[in-house]
């Protein structure tokens, strides 16, 4: 439905890669309907994307909905096993794959390289619209898995057409618009881009292979208006440019999010491109990408705010989309009082809240909880303090590590930090900050812990700092804080670390 | 008919389609070209033709809302039928977007 209504509005307007030879909607409608065909004439039972983003995507994602099975884009990085694994809990899978990854796959039926799917795409016989019900699974999404075994999440069809009729105007793209997306295809947000820019009618270029130099060329080369990234890749790019403002004088809008944005990584950017709207999306894979935004005129109404109160919100996720409901509930499961932090519960027709092979987790009301630990100023602005599960419990008081990493990434010696709890007899837990100086300057870990005891309440103060020279993420920028547990519980740490 | 959000219809005398961003509560009495809508599987009546008066047409991707601003419906194929809640012709909804975020 909402390709057909893209086609019919915009026919030759390109939709998807270069302006010079990309593929216009008229065509990408084509190259889905066959595509549709293809999947029904392999009898398969849902399709697997294993490959870097690119125009196969959306082609891929649509072509699934109109043929009615589920879509399921899956982490090329995974191993041999890891992929055979989220492949056995797929229905008969037809696993379209590319070149590079084709030796993970192993033997099966139904496979087929990404560019000959495209091409028989195009050939293929048209198929018509399956008779697909609201409430089936358009797309199988595999969450990262830092936590533990991935957990498939079912976005229906209904979740995926309410956020994007809640979210966009049909239309609403100037001609000459084009986002570049750089986000992995396993990603909520690649299927959010894919869906709303093409609903939107604006053209889609892709950069596959994240690297800070290629993203500017290719923004500057392309004309790119807008962008999504992840907090990692802008922190990558602001480091790129340096002093030096950007050359890219048609970028209008930059949006980020995935993950929390380091208040300094902002500040520059924002200085970096002077004439760009910043857009903070805050979003699960379970609420089908964003459901609240921090716009550019409250980044612009916050900068230039002397309110410590609105100065604040530039640290802020911003207020909740259209059809979202929020609910902050204490430990006791009941709301909180305003401005308290708690856990974040979200309702509305976008939020699926379903995992395969568990079933719906919302509440009797359709409630569903993000584990996200929040609070909520007197305008409405969510400000995310972190995973609940993150939260730290030392000598029995909650300590949000984002608060200490807050004013860590303020020290002028500081390019990154995370704080952690690690078990401790005295105090159940103790809190370590884990600190990456910038190249070439000295940490000293007293100073440190100084520095923070000036700026927060004595429980906040680190009770041991290390020193690093990077701190593990995901691809898709989530600091693997597990693994910082893991490296400080294990026996060579405790040389290593300044034990105060 | 009760509408329900996500809930998919189409006009039994024009091209019409539409699907509900936000239901009224109880009985609605939605028409299009002076007929009541119908499901979008189902098949329109014989012999219905577009009613005078009811050919102010709608266009595609556009929201729709009736006169207490409580209704919501979007143009998903567009026609030459009037949308209309109980003999009130809808009006377009001005759209106020959100900034493009993924």
């Amino acid at each position: 439905m909402l390709l057909d209504m893209a086609a019919s509005a915009y026919d030759s307007r390109t939709a998807l890669g270069r302006e010079a030879d990309g593929m216009s909607y008229d065509s990408l409608r084509r190259t889905v309907a066959g595509g549709a065909g293809l999947i029904r004439a392999s009898a398969a039972g849902s399709v697997a994307f294993i490959g870097l983003n690119g125009p196969a995507f959306p082609s891929l994602l649509m072509a699934s909905a109109v043929a009615g099975v589920p879509f399921s884009p899956l982490n090329y990085r995974l191993s041999t096993d890891g992929l055979a694994e989220l492949l056995a809990r797929l229905d008969r899978p037809l696993v379209v794959v590319d070149e590079a990854f084709e030796h993970a796959v192993g033997d099966r039926d139904r496979v087929m390289a990404v560019g000959a799917w495209l091409s028989a795409a195009r050939e293929a016989p048209e198929a018509p619209t399956a008779d697909v019900a609201d409430e089936d699974c358009a797309v199988l999404l595999f969450t990262s898995g830092t936590t533990g075994r991935p957990k498939g999440v079912v976005l229906r069809h209904e979740n995926l057409v309410s956020y994007v009729i809640g979210t966009v105007e049909f239309a609403s793209a100037d001609p000459d618009e084009a986002v570049l997306v750089s986000v992995p295809p396993y990603h909520v947000a690649a299927v959010g881009s894919a869906l709303t820019n093409l609903y939107a009618g604006r053209r889609m270029v892709y950069l596959p292979n994240f690297d800070p130099a290629a993203w500017l060329d290719i923004v500057a080369r392309e004309g790119v208006t807008g962008a999504m990234v992840v907090p990692t890749m802008l922190a990558r790019i602001v480091d790129e440019l340096g002093e030096t403002p950007a050359q890219v004088p048609t970028l209008r809008s930059i949006a980020y999010g995935g993950a929390r944005m380091p208040a300094t990584v902002l500040e520059r950017a924002l200085g970096l491109f002077p004439a760009a709207g910043f857009v903070n999306a805050y979003g699960l894979t379970e609420t089908s990408s964003t459901i609240a935004v921090l716009t550019p005129e409250d980044h612009r109404e916050a900068l230039g705010s002397d309110d410590p109160a609105v100065r604040a919100r530039l640290t802020s996720a911003g207020r909740p989309v259209p059809g979202i409901d929020v609910e902050v509930r204490g430990d006791d499961g009941r709301p909180v009082a305003g401005g308290e932090p708690g856990e974040l519960w979200v309702r509305g027709p976008q939020v699926s809240g379903v995992y395969e092979g568990i079933g719906s987790v919302l509440d009797a009301d359709g409630w569903f909880p993000t584990r996200d630990r929040v609070r909520v100023d007197s305008a409405g602005y969510l400000f995310i303090e972190g995973r609940a599960d993150d939260t730290i419990i030392r000598g029995g008081e909650n300590v949000a590590p984002a608060e200490i990493e807050d004013v860590l990434i303020r020290h002028p010696a500081l390019r990154d930090a995370a704080v952690v709890g690690v078990p401790d007899e005295e105090w159940g837990e103790r809190i370590v900050a884990a600190v990456v100086p910038y190249e070439g300057a000295t940490a000293d870990a007293d100073e440190i812990r100084a520095f923070v005891r000036a700026r927060l309440r004595g429980s906040r103060t680190p009770d041991d700092v290390v020193i690093r020279d990077s701190l593990p993420y995901t691809p898709t920028g989530k600091l693997l804080r597990r693994e910082i547990v893991a490296d400080l519980s294990s026996p060579a740490a405790v040389h290593t670390s300044e034990r105060m | 008919m009760q509408l329900k959000i996500g809930a998919r219809y189409r006009s039994q005398v024009c091209q019409t389609e539409i699907i509900v961003v936000r239901p009224l509560p109880g009985e609605a009495d939605l028409t299009c070209g002076g007929h009541p809508v119908v499901d979008l599987k189902e098949t329109p009546a014989a012999g219905l033709s577009l009613k005078e008066g009811e050919d102010a047409g709608n266009a595609l991707g556009k929201r729709y809302t009736d006169a207490s601003g409580t209704l919501e419906l979007l143009v998903t194929k567009p026609g030459q039928g009037t949308l209309a809640l109980g003999g009130e012709p809808l009006v377009l909804k001005e759209a106020k977007p959100l900034p493009a975020s993924d």
